[in-house]
């Protein structure tokens, strides 16, 4: 087990060297450059720079050197810990993503035990009464949930409770605490506020884990072990907990792999419509101004939290199933 | 998917009694397992049990009358503490019977914990003796295993050995040796035979294999397509069967004396699917002794032929069924 944990840390750098190349390929693809779409920016409001100017800033920021120069360069300035400056904001990147990385995280976080808080008792009332009430009722909620896109949702609500009730249900914090240092005080409002952000991201994904389970429970609920362990006199219900249940959860914490980073990323929209302080929002106002370097650190960081999320569900797969820990220990 | 419903078992009735061994022998789809899971109370929905009494006394002494196990909710609390407990069932396939997931000391423990009031420490102890019992080697070691970590005899004895956690006084074996290979299956049954001597129990064993019928059971009953054809003492089912279906499968036996690359004999025709039961006697497609108008018409009561024998079959008697 510490020997599979070990392989996969070592494998880590070499994917973030990968991730690292990638990331900049992809924030260099959109033509121009953070200086033209300046330049756009400062047209749009009526005043102007000449190509002296231009050129400037350009070398200023390094923009007129070769691309692999500016990769190297910086690379080499993460590898120090400097995360540059943004752009945009002038100011350094570390500063502006902090914060919000650490909301990101907890949003994510708190989402992912909300979708698996709720889709376990409905994937196995689901399963154990297949074809009742609640089953068909579960079902249309799932489908409902699945087919409607989380900005969808998270407009509705913004839009019912503004009209029904007068209140703006915007952001993760009130105005006050906005921008205060934490405090006690501060994790409070962020604990009032989460919760909205958190049930419209794990909506999704709660119905996708509700079909999924049921599906695999209804799979297990046939199985010969189950009829042994009613022969043996167990009850339904511990039986249930115990058997199928461990069985069944193994697709969904390998489905954590893909969908702690889906939570983390795809909350982008909804950040930005909830006007959320993630990281999401940030990454979007970056790609618009061309802020390479916020953009890639942002990529990057999305990648990184990928590659974590999928080692978290291995690892947590091979504790659950002594049947994966085996294949791990002989070796792949 | 909706077909209809369909009687698995009818008209099934024995007796099991203490330091007996009842063999069910059986095509595969005769309703063998329905039967026994009828009286452990497991059919699995939408299946279930439609008529009929399943009679069982719990003490010998005579001083309760016998219960009627359908009378009790299948998944009640009375129920639950005489199945694994004085009712036990040892599976036809271990590999699937038990988690891969949970060690092989966590069910067996679970097991008697189900029933008596221990610690885990006693409980773990009592398995550990039940193992020495069934002729496991290095007991302790294997309580830590998973059960795709032994091999197919270990595993089935280790179900023989968690039937037998907490004394059953019936242990109910549905085709143990059906899924290990021959030279595993006899050391399997001769456990199963000795243990069965040594406590006396009473026994239900399944199988489809005449031969096994034979070396194992005190009392045989013959079933095709959910239906006794004919029942009896051992002996007199295999020296003197009355019933075609009896022969014709006594019949396909391979001996020793049978020349190499002969065909074997074999019964003409297959099982008809259950929702396309025949009208009269279930046999009569595949019946050398048919008699028109009368067995494809009528369906056989089981009749005495002897004190101890009996035969579903017109050849013996003129007992017609009451038409449902």
């Amino acid at each position: 087990m510490l020997v599979f944990i070990l392989k996969r840390l070592m494998l880590l750098p070499v994917l973030m060297f990968v991730f690292s190349i990638v990331s900049f390929i992809l924030i260099q693809a959109p033509p121009g450059d953070f200086v033209t779409s300046y330049v756009a920016e400062l047209a749009a409001s009526g005043s102007s720079m000449d190509q002296v100017q231009i050129e400037a800033l350009r070398n200023l920021y390094g923009l007129d050197q070769p691309a692999y120069v500016q990769y190297f360069k910086w690379v080499s300035r993460m590898l120090q810990g400097d995360l540059g400056l943004s752009l945009d904001f002038q100011k350094p990147i570390s500063e502006l993503i902090g914060q919000r990385l650490l909301l990101t995280v907890i949003l994510g976080l708190a989402t992912l035990i909300f979708t698996f808080m709720v889709a376990l008792p409905i994937g196995i009332i689901s399963a154990t009464r297949q074809y009742s009430f609640f089953d068909y009722f579960f079902t249309v909620f799932n489908y409902v949930g699945v087919a409607t896109p989380t900005f969808m949702t998270a407009l509705i609500l913004m839009w019912f409770a503004f009209s029904n009730f007068g209140i703006t249900i915007t952001g993760l914090f009130s105005p006050e605490f906005a921008d205060a240092s934490w405090s006690f005080a501060r994790v409070v409002d962020l604990a009032k506020h989460i919760w909205l952000p958190m049930v419209i991201l794990g909506l999704d994904g709660t119905a996708r884990l509700a079909r999924i389970l049921r599906a695999n429970l209804l799979d297990e609920l046939n199985k010969p072990y189950m009829e042994m362990a009613r022969a043996k006199g167990m009850s339904e219900w511990r039986l249930v907990l115990k058997y199928p249940l461990r069985l069944a959860i193994n697709p969904l914490v390998s489905s954590l792999g893909w969908y702690l980073p889906l939570i983390f990323s795809g909350s982008l929209i909804v950040a930005t419509v909830l006007n959320l302080p993630t990281i999401g929002p940030l990454l979007l106002r970056s790609l618009i101004s061309q802020d390479m370097f916020l953009a890639g650190t942002i990529v990057l960081t999305y990648f990184g939290l990928a590659v974590i999320g999928t080692l978290l569900s291995d690892i947590l797969l091979a504790w659950l199933d002594p049947r994966i820990r085996m294949e791990e220990a002989s070796g792949r | 998917m909706d077909e209809g419903t369909a009687r698995a078992v009818d008209g099934v009735s024995f007796d099991v009694s203490r330091g007996q061994v009842v063999g069910i022998v059986g095509e595969s789809g005769c309703g063998k397992s329905v039967t026994i899971k009828s009286i452990l109370g497991i059919i699995q929905k939408p299946g279930e049990v439609v008529g009929g009494e399943i009679l069982y006394r719990r003490r010998d002494d005579g001083a309760q009358e016998p219960i009627n196990l359908r009378n009790l909710d299948d998944r009640g609390e009375e129920m639950r503490d005489i199945r694994g407990n004085e009712i036990a069932l040892v599976p036809q396939e271990p590999m699937a019977a038990l988690s891969p997931v949970h060690t092989v000391g966590n069910q067996l423990v679970e097991a008697v914990r189900l029933h008596r009031d221990v610690s885990k420490e006693e409980a773990a102890k009592i398995c550990i003796e039940r193992m020495v019992e069934v002729g496991i080697p290095n007991p302790e070691e294997r309580m830590g295993v998973y059960s795709w970590e032994l091999s197919g005899g270990l595993r089935q004895r280790v179900m023989i050995a968690m039937a037998l956690l907490c004394s059953p006084r019936l242990l109910i074996a549905d085709e143990p040796t059906t899924a290990i290979d021959v030279t595993t299956q006899a050391q399997v049954l001769n456990l199963l035979r000795r243990l069965q001597k040594e406590q006396n129990l009473a026994m239900i064993f399944i199988t489809h294999d005449l031969g096994v019928i034979a070396q194992i059971a005190d009392y045989v009953v013959v079933m095709y397509l959910g239906r006794v054809m004919e029942q009896g003492p051992v002996d007199d089912i295999f020296h003197n069967p009355q019933h075609p279906y009896t022969r014709a499968l006594l019949a396909s036996i391979p001996t020793i004396h049978s020349g190499t690359r002969q065909e074997l004999p074999t019964i003409g025709g297959s099982i008809p699917h259950p929702f396309n039961r025949p009208k009269g006697c279930p046999f009569y497609p595949r019946c050398p002794d048919f008699i028109p108008k009368q067995c494809d018409q009528f369906t056989p009561v089981p009749s005495p032929v002897s004190d101890t024998q009996s035969v579903a079959c017109f050849l013996h008697c003129d007992a017609v069924e009451e038409t449902k």
